[in-house]
């Protein structure tokens, strides 16, 4: 397996035409989590569509390992929040596309998807349609067709945002499961402050639009299992929250207390 | 797959009953053959009551109106159509006709996908070509008869011109729309895996914009039809278009029937076929959108 890449962004600015919708500094070491957290419409996805390739930078430089990111599909891949599988193929063809992107010869390619989508926990469900899964699982074979990328650094825009408590956790689990196989370095999306303390090494608090990095939040233990009935879990919850809503007071607004 | 603890999948993540593992999801049980027995008896019921009042009509010579005393009746187009089944002639008109037809709209259907996946997915084909489509798509086909006349060397080519270009606006426009109107993220999430333009084409965009086109596709089997019999009355020499003409000028009225029966079965048997096609194409589509 690859493991991780290093991300830099310097000073990497992005705008909606005349509008500035982020400058961001941040560094990220191979094989980390970062959670990017921020009051919706932050511009945070902003941030990871810029390192997918997906918009270009106004200014500052974006660096995946030293080379700048200049067009979509170098070595990162991204799992969407809403469905991204194509929905005409299979669970295992969607995983098959990917590999064939990647240049894998035609007869290794349904046997490798099988694995991947076994991976996932999808084991038996290769035939399906994404259109006969279920929110949790279609999202699983997105992360089963991400991977299949064998991307140095995955970046995950709000991908469990849509699904139930209970899947939401289960997906959570799965990921920190797959990421400790294959070490990517992952930037993760969210506004769920819960999800971001569970699965990151940093969190990174965004300002409001445009965004920038407000503040750094790193986790002693990462990950750590049953971390979240501890009261260290509840004052960093506490703390996070109170600095998101001082960000998001605008002169002349109430803030409503959470 | 088990409904125990040590499953792989969990509980909730289980997808809509009746999908197992193993099968394939199919989109619907096929019905139970008194219920579909059924309902081609009841469709065949206002058929039976019209024919009915068809032969009355004629046979009592009704005149309220509507004048039905020169109109033949069931009987008589049954023995003119017998008698057409016998003659080659009957067969080469429907020959004709079908070969107009299906190089007609053949030729617009991969033009019409061409130059609508061009205008869709290119700006600068956009700017270049929509003027020209704005400025020719609300020209009748049939006003183009004279045209036609001039321009091709035969009737024939210019019979096939006018269906053609009937057909190619109904599948150009709805090629576009279909690529308006294709979620981003399929692209994007293609593009951040490494696929080029030419992949996201051929493997993103023209199967997902399969619905809009089919879509197209049978309106314009329906406009070519119309453009094709049209052209046949006026400018034809044979096919089942100028046969009826031919027969209404010779006074033969129920032969004119026999041809506007021929030409709804024609166009119905067509109609079926490109429908057969795009269900098999659009099958992964939601039961409530095909």
């Amino acid at each position: 397996m690859s493991g991780g890449a290093r991300v830099v962004l310097r000073g990497m600015r992005l705008a909606y035409g005349p509008v500035l919708a982020a400058e961001v500094d941040l560094e990220v070491s191979p094989g980390e989590i970062v959670v990017l957290l921020g009051p919706s419409g932050c511009g945070k996805s902003t941030i990871l569509r810029a390192l997918a390739g997906l918009s270009r930078p106004v200014g500052g430089t974006a660096e995946i390992d030293g080379r700048p990111v200049t067009d979509a599909g170098t070595s990162c891949a991204m799992v969407f929040q809403e469905d991204a599988l194509l929905p005409w193929r299979t669970a295992r063809a969607n995983v098959e596309y990917a590999l064939k992107l990647r240049g894998v010869r035609r007869a290794d390619r349904r046997a490798e998807a099988e694995e991947w989508l076994a991976q996932v926990g999808l084991a038996g469900f290769g035939g399906h349609l994404p259109g006969a899964l279920s929110g949790g699982m279609r999202q699983r074979v997105q992360l089963a067709r991400t991977l299949a990328c064998r991307p140095r650094v995955m970046l995950m825009d709000e991908p469990f945002g849509a699904l139930d408590t209970q899947t939401r956790a289960e997906m959570q689990r799965l990921l920190i499961s797959v990421w400790r196989q294959h070490r990517t370095t992952i930037l993760f999306v969210t506004h769920d402050v819960d999800e971001a303390l569970l699965l990151a090494d940093r969190i990174v608090l965004l300002t409001p639009r445009p965004a920038q990095v407000e503040r750094i939040v790193q986790i002693a233990a990462p990950r750590r299992p049953g971390a979240q009935f501890e009261p260290e879990f509840a004052r960093l919850r506490y703390e996070i929250l109170a600095s998101l809503s001082d960000a998001a007071v605008v002169p002349g607004e109430e803030v409503a207390t959470p | 797959m088990t409904t125990t603890s040590t499953s792989t999948v969990p509980a909730t993540d289980r997808p809509p009953a009746g999908a197992g593992p193993a099968r394939r999801a199919r989109p619907a049980l096929p019905r139970p053959r008194p219920a579909r027995i059924a309902a081609v008896l009841l469709g065949a019921v206002p058929l039976a009551v019209l024919v009915l009042l068809w032969h009355l009509l004629t046979v009592n010579q009704v005149v309220l109106w509507l004048r039905f005393d020169k109109i033949p009746g069931p009987a008589e187009v049954v023995a003119s159509f017998a008698s057409r089944l016998s003659s080659g002639a009957y067969y080469a008109d429907l020959l004709a006709s079908l070969r107009r037809i299906l190089l007609g709209f053949g030729i617009a259907a991969v033009a019409g996908v061409t130059i609508g996946t061009l205008i869709g997915r290119s700006s600068a084909a956009r700017a270049l070509l929509r003027p020209v489509i704005e400025v020719f798509r609300p020209i009748p086909a049939i006003a183009l008869v004279p045209m036609a006349i001039l321009l091709f060397p035969t009737g024939e080519q210019g019979i096939v011109f006018i269906t053609f270009f009937a057909a190619f606006f109904p599948v150009a426009v709805s090629t576009i729309h279909a690529m308006h109107a294709l979620p981003k993220v399929w692209e994007e999430a293609a593009r951040t895996m490494g696929a080029g333009r030419l992949s996201v084409l051929v493997h993103v965009v023209l199967p997902g914009a399969m619905p809009g086109i089919f879509s197209g596709l049978s309106v314009a089997m329906g406009v070519a039809w119309i453009c094709v019999i049209s052209a046949e009355m006026i400018s034809g020499q044979f096919g089942i278009g100028y046969a009826t003409w031919q027969a209404y000028g010779l006074l033969d009225y129920a032969g004119v029937l026999v041809g506007m029966l021929s030409i709804g079965v024609l166009g119905w048997g067509t109609a079926w076929l490109v429908e057969r096609v795009g269900r098999r194409v659009t099958r992964w589509l939601p039961r409530s959108a095909r």
